[in-house]
Formats: structure tokens, sequence, C-alpha cells
């Protein structure tokens, strides 16, 4: 078949091959450095020709549902999320492995080892495992491009879903990527052939576990799996290396600038058979393990006792134990002489991220501060999104910010410890996400917090994506049963400060469920659309 | 062929339209090509880098080694010192003058100057002057693209065909002003070296 090339971030490869495998839907929320896997999909010509499903979903959750829901009707699904995202949708990601699926499903989790963007740097093949899910991981834009195929075949194959897991360098790396010159058709719909696949009482469930388990052996010895681990023998016996994923590429850009002769076992899909594993530990004498994560595979070859073959990598630190890795780590690895390397002057100032100007946040927290004021610190509980920068000078404004939606369910458990007032401030996106039923808590128990809405009418932080909370906070909090008369609406501009500081302080006063919806448009998105308006004229 | 090159600057400033311009002309010269760019929470303000890395044999590693960049390409100055680590003992600094102060501590400008000045093998450029000379400030990083281009190792020609294919959407007005922004940015450099 005839194949065109284009530059693809690895997010962008993979949301290509979705497509060009014939997916039907995509199901997501935004998070670096998920993102860009749905807004390809969004924007592909031939996604929109062929009416590929690529709306938002409220929340990891949602999605992974909504995807395995399409699974069910026989059609290819692909759901896409940050690490953390997938804690989000564990339960359902979890059981879906036991019900196994219909049409193929490709669930996408994108690691931030080193914490970029994120609250912690989990390593999403612990999830495949613990879920007995097989995984992919790929070192190249063009192995994520043509792993996809590969996964959805996997997974109709075998009737589980499969784990796509990429990091930040691969997910935001651009490079050349061949492609297939026509996109599959779609599958048509096709119930599963057991009315009772889905139904997970526990009697129906024992025996699908046990069905899983086994597959989860069988499936190391499929060839879409082996032909991603491959090994390849070198002379220089004395030491053997095994790179995970993108580490790899490290691997092999110190191995070609130095003509080096190592043995390589590279490992791209789990769970692999350990024969691959042997080929490499009964040729060399030692081994060095890099991986871009947690330790999985050192952890498991150094055994509880470790006292079998030689291992250097991250738990002995020949490696750094946290963060990801890099071409230097690896040279520093492998025993290479230390290159002269410059000293960054001390001129050269930190330069954190900041609100933009003219940010509707900034207004809000500067209203917050002084409301607040009389009482204290320490009584503000925040969340995940651009306002997430309060907590940095000159706000210093909040004191947490945990996972998503934890402002309000946090702030509820100080207020009934005795704390007030107890607040939470939280994003519009993030309030649907995973606010609302922390909110419904605080509304059932009468419980005297403020919870303040920073509504910027997206999802700010990760470039401005469709928040489902536009145009229905209002709808929300007085269905959820918070007393109209405590949902103020305010503005963040500069000229409402003092109106805003006075609602502020009568909210903070009250003892009990009070939402401020703190409304502005973010200027990243109003600047945008302003743009494509006058373009459009 | 190979060019292993730093971009750098705040958020915002638009280092990627420079990494996509020169992705643009290398892809029309075949060369191989890995970009790494920064997404998320930096680029509210905050200091962003990009590795573009061409060559003629296949790019192994997406990130450039420490000591290793031919050339740091940066918007704003400060941040071009950032990346000295990665510069390797013969490489290039092709900087903007104009700093971007948003943070309380920003040292005196002259002082980054100085530090830039101590490498041998440095540009510092007005781009915004010569940018606005051009037509418009908002081309300010393609005029330090055009002060680069005597470094990077493809023909000026597609990195003006780059140009075309980014902003052609855009029409022909935006077109020219940044085919002038660059050459201006060139014809700066070459008085340089």
């Amino acid at each position: 078949m005839k194949k065109k090339r284009k530059l693809l971030l690895g997010d962008e490869a993979i949301a290509q091959a979705a497509i060009d495998a014939g997916l039907s839907g995509i199901y997501a929320y935004p998070g670096t450095p998920s993102t860009e896997i749905m807004e390809y999909v969004r924007i592909s010509p031939v996604a929109q020709e062929r009416n590929i499903h690529r709306e938002w979903s409220t929340n990891e959750k949602t999605a992974m549902e909504a995807a395995l829901g399409m699974s069910y009707t026989g059609k290819r699904a692909m759901v896409a999320m940050k690490h953390v995202g997938l804690n989000v949708a564990a339960d359902s990601f979890i059981n879906s492995a036991i019900t196994g699926i219909n049409g193929g499903l490709i669930v996408v989790s994108a690691d931030d080892p080193s914490m970029h963007s994120s609250q912690n740097e989990q390593d999403s093949r612990c999830y495949s495992h613990f879920a007995f899910v097989p995984c992919f991981e790929p070192a190249s834009q063009q192995e994520a491009y043509d792993m996809v195929s590969d996964a959805f075949e996997l997974s109709e194959k075998y009737h589980v879903p499969v784990m796509m897991r990429i990091t930040t360098r691969l997910a935001h790396s651009r490079a050349g990527v061949d492609m297939k010159a026509e996109a599959e058709p779609q599958k048509k719909i096709k119930l599963p052939d057991d009315p009772l696949q889905f139904v997970l009482l526990p009697a129906i469930a024992r025996k699908k576990y046990k069905t899983l388990l086994s597959s989860y052996e069988t499936v190391r010895l499929d060839v879409r799996i082996s032909k991603y681990n491959s090994f390849r023998d070198d002379r220089k016996r004395d030491l053997g290396i095994i790179t995970c994923g993108i580490a790899y590429n490290y691997l092999m850009e110190n191995i070609n600038n130095r003509s080096l002769r190592y043995p390589v076992l590279k490992i791209s899909a789990y769970p692999f058979s350990n024969d691959i594993i042997r080929e490499i530990t009964d040729r060399c004498k030692e081994i060095l393990i890099l991986e871009e994560g947690y330790p999985l595979i050192e952890d498991k070859l150094r055994g509880i006792l470790d006292n079998g073959i030689k291992v250097y990598g991250r738990m002995d630190g020949t490696i750094p134990r946290v963060g990801e890795l890099n071409p230097s780590i690896v040279a520093k690895a492998l025993g290479m002489p230390p290159t002269d390397i410059r000293e960054v002057p001390g001129v050269v100032k930190t330069r954190p991220p900041v609100f933009c100007k003219g940010c509707g946040h900034a207004d809000t927290f500067n209203a917050l501060i002084e409301a607040i004021k009389q009482y204290g610190p320490g009584k503000v509980f925040s969340d995940i999104g651009c306002y997430t920068l309060g907590a940095l000078p000159p706000y210093n404004a909040i004191n947490s910010c945990v996972d998503m939606g934890a402002s309000v369910t946090m702030a509820v458990g100080a207020a009934d410890a005795g704390l007030f007032p107890s607040v939470a401030i939280i994003g519009d996106s993030t309030f649907t996400h995973s606010g609302m039923t922390g909110l419904l808590d605080a509304v059932s128990k009468n419980s005297p917090v403020t919870i303040i809405i920073s509504d910027n009418m997206t999802t700010g932080m990760t470039g401005g994506q469709d928040s489902q909370a536009t145009g229905r906070l209002q709808n929300i909090c007085t269905g959820l049963g918070v007393d109209p008369a405590h949902i103020r609406n305010i503005v963040p501009l500069k000229k409402n400060h003092e109106e805003n500081v006075t609602v502020m302080k009568e909210e903070l006063e009250y003892r009990g469920v009070s939402v401020i919806i703190s409304a502005r448009e973010c200027i990243q998105t109003a600047s945008r659309r302003k743009k494509n308006t006058i373009k459009d004229h | 062929m190979k060019n292993d090159i730093i971009l750098s600057g705040v958020g915002g400033q638009g280092i990627l339209s420079i990494a996509a311009v020169i992705g643009l002309a290398a892809v029309e010269n075949n060369f191989f090509l890995k970009q790494s760019e920064v997404h998320g929470m930096s680029q509210r303000g905050g200091d962003v880098q990009s590795h573009l890395r061409i060559s003629g044999k296949p790019v192994d590693s997406d990130l450039i080694q420490l000591g290793k960049a031919d050339l740091i390409i940066s918007v704003e100055p400060m941040e071009a010192l950032r990346y000295l680590p990665w510069l390797s003992p013969d490489g290039w600094i092709i900087t903007n003058s104009s700093p971007f102060i948003n943070i309380p501590d920003y040292p005196p400008v002259e002082n980054i100057y100085e530090e830039i000045n101590s490498i041998n093998n440095s540009i510092i450029i007005d781009a915004g002057y010569l940018a606005k000379e051009a037509g418009s400030a908002r081309t300010e990083n393609i005029v330090v693209l055009g002060a680069a281009s005597p470094f990077i190792d493809i023909p000026y020609e597609s990195l003006e065909s780059g140009l075309r294919k980014l902003f052609g959407r855009k029409g022909e007005d935006i077109v020219q002003m940044n085919l002038k922004a660059l050459k201006a940015g060139r014809d700066f450099a070459v008085t340089k070296i």
C-alpha cells in the first residue's frame, strides 16, 4: 500500500493511527501530556467526514465508561487521559478487563515523570499489570503509530482492553511518521454473543476473572506483543542493557555516537515472555536496566533477595531514583567520561509560571485575600488548574492542591473539625469533573463552607478546551440543593473589587453552604475567539 | 549534516513557530527530525524550551545531550543563558536583546549581556526594532530565526518556503512581513560572523 509521511507529535501519531484503524469514537478529559490526542481527532477532516465521536467528557471515568459502551456495540473506541486521570477512571478500567470488550478498546495513559505538569509521577504500567491488561510502550512516534492497529487487533482477539503507555517526551515530541494511505472502514454494530458478558454479578465475575488470568498468560506469546520486544546481541557481553519504552532512544543515542557494542534488549510490550529476559541474562554477566518511570522490571529482576545476576538501575543509584531519563543520565550510567559542561550563570533567575496579564483568577484571589484577612491564614483549600498559581507569591493565597475536586471535600472535612471559615476555590471545569459530588456532601449535612467557583468558561491550563460547566453552574448548584440566596454571582474585574470583597465577606460569615460563582472568560480563549471572529468576517 | 538546536524563551513568545518553520524546511530537504516541545503549566509565562534535532541520518534521542547543542536560539536574553549547560564548546548563541520582565528579581539587563558576550560565539540582536521595521512587532521571533539562519545547515530558501507554508493561511501580507523579518535578522547576523 502507498504510504503518506507526516510530522506528528507522539500524541498525534496515536490519534492518526486510531483514525486509520477504523476508530468510531474517542473519549477524553484534557490533561497534560495527553491532551493533543483528542485535539488532533477533533480537528481531523477524516474524523469529521466519518462522524467519529470526539467530544470532551466530564472526567476520565465518564470517558472510560463511554468508551466501554462503544466497545459493547462492537465498534472500536479509544479513551485518552493523563496518568492521574487513570486513578479517576480506575474503577471502570479494572472492571473492564474482567467484563472484557467487544469492539477493540485502547486506553491511552500519558505519564509525566519529573512532574512537569502533575502532582506525582506514577507509572501506568503498574495499572496495566494490576488489571491484567496488555500494555504497549512505544519508543518512537512511528512505533506509537504502528502499535495502535496491533493493539486494536490484540484487544479484539483476546477480548481485553489494551493500554498504550506514553510519557511526556514522546507525547510532546514531533517526528516524521509513515502512515497508511487510507483509513480502514469502521466496524458495524454487532452486540456481544453472550448477553451476560458485561454483567459482573459475583458468579459471573468469578468465571470471567479466571478467563482474564489465563488470557494474560497466553497473550505473552502473541506475535503482536513479541514483535515489539527485540534482543540484539553484540560482542561486549560483560554488560547487557534492558530498555523500556523511550529509554531505548537515549541508549541508542549513546551507542551510535560512540560505537558501543553492548547486547541490548528493547522492551516495548507487556506482558512479555520471560524467555526474552533469559536471552540477555544467560549471555551477559551484569545487567543495566533503563526504565522511564518506576523500576518495575528492575524490581522483578532483583527479586526480594537480590542475590542473582548483578543489576544496575534506579534502585542502586546508578540512575536517579526519581525523575525522567535523558541521554546524559544514560551516558553517566554507561560510565562515559563526563563532558565539559558550562554552568548556568548566577545572573539567571527562576521564572515560574504566572497568571496571564488580565486573568480573572487574579482578581478573584485579590478579593478573597482581602475578604479573608481578618480570619488569619490557613483557611483556603484549592484545586488543580491555572488558579493553583494562587499558591505562589504575591498571592500566597491557598493551602492545598491535591487532586481534582479535593478542594470542596477537604473544606467540608476541615469544617467538620471546626475550622471556620472553611473555603474552597475551584475552577469551573474541575468543579464539574469531580467537585459536584463533594458539594452534595456539603449540602446534605449543611456544612459551613464557602465554595468559590472561579469560572473562566474553559479548561484553561491545558489550552482552552470546552468546559462542561459553561452556562450550567447556577443550575447545577441549585439542583444539588444549595440555597439560591447563597449562590452569589460576581464578575472578577478590578472595578468590581470592593463589591466582590463585600459579597465574599457576607458568605464567609454564613454558617451553611454558600457558593460564589466568580465568572469571567479566560483571556486566552477570549482573545482567540476575537481573532477567529475577525477572520470569519 | 547534523544540527542540534535549543530554542528558548518565555511561554507565549512564539518559539514553537520558529520550530515549525525549521521543521518544515527540514522536511522539504528530506532530513530526519525530532522536536521536543513544552506544553502545559510552563506555557503560562514560565520559561519554555524546545529541543530541535535535524540530521541526515535517523535521530535517536528526542532530547539533546548536555554539552552537545550546536545552537541556542532565544527570543529572550536571560532565557538564552538558562540552557548554557547544553551548548557545545564551539556552539553559538543567537538571542534577542529585549528582556521579558515578569519576575520581581529580574537582573539588570547589562549583566545578562555581559554574560552572553563572554561567550565567543554569540550574537545579540535587537529583534524588536527590526521587527517593527519589517512591519510588525509580532515578527520578533522570525527576526531571531533569520539571525540564526546562517548557522542552520538548511538552504535559506527552504526557511522562506517554511514561512510561506506556516503563514500562508493568514494571507500574503503576513507572509511578506515575515519574509522581510527573516531577511532583516539574517542581514544583521552575517555582519557579525
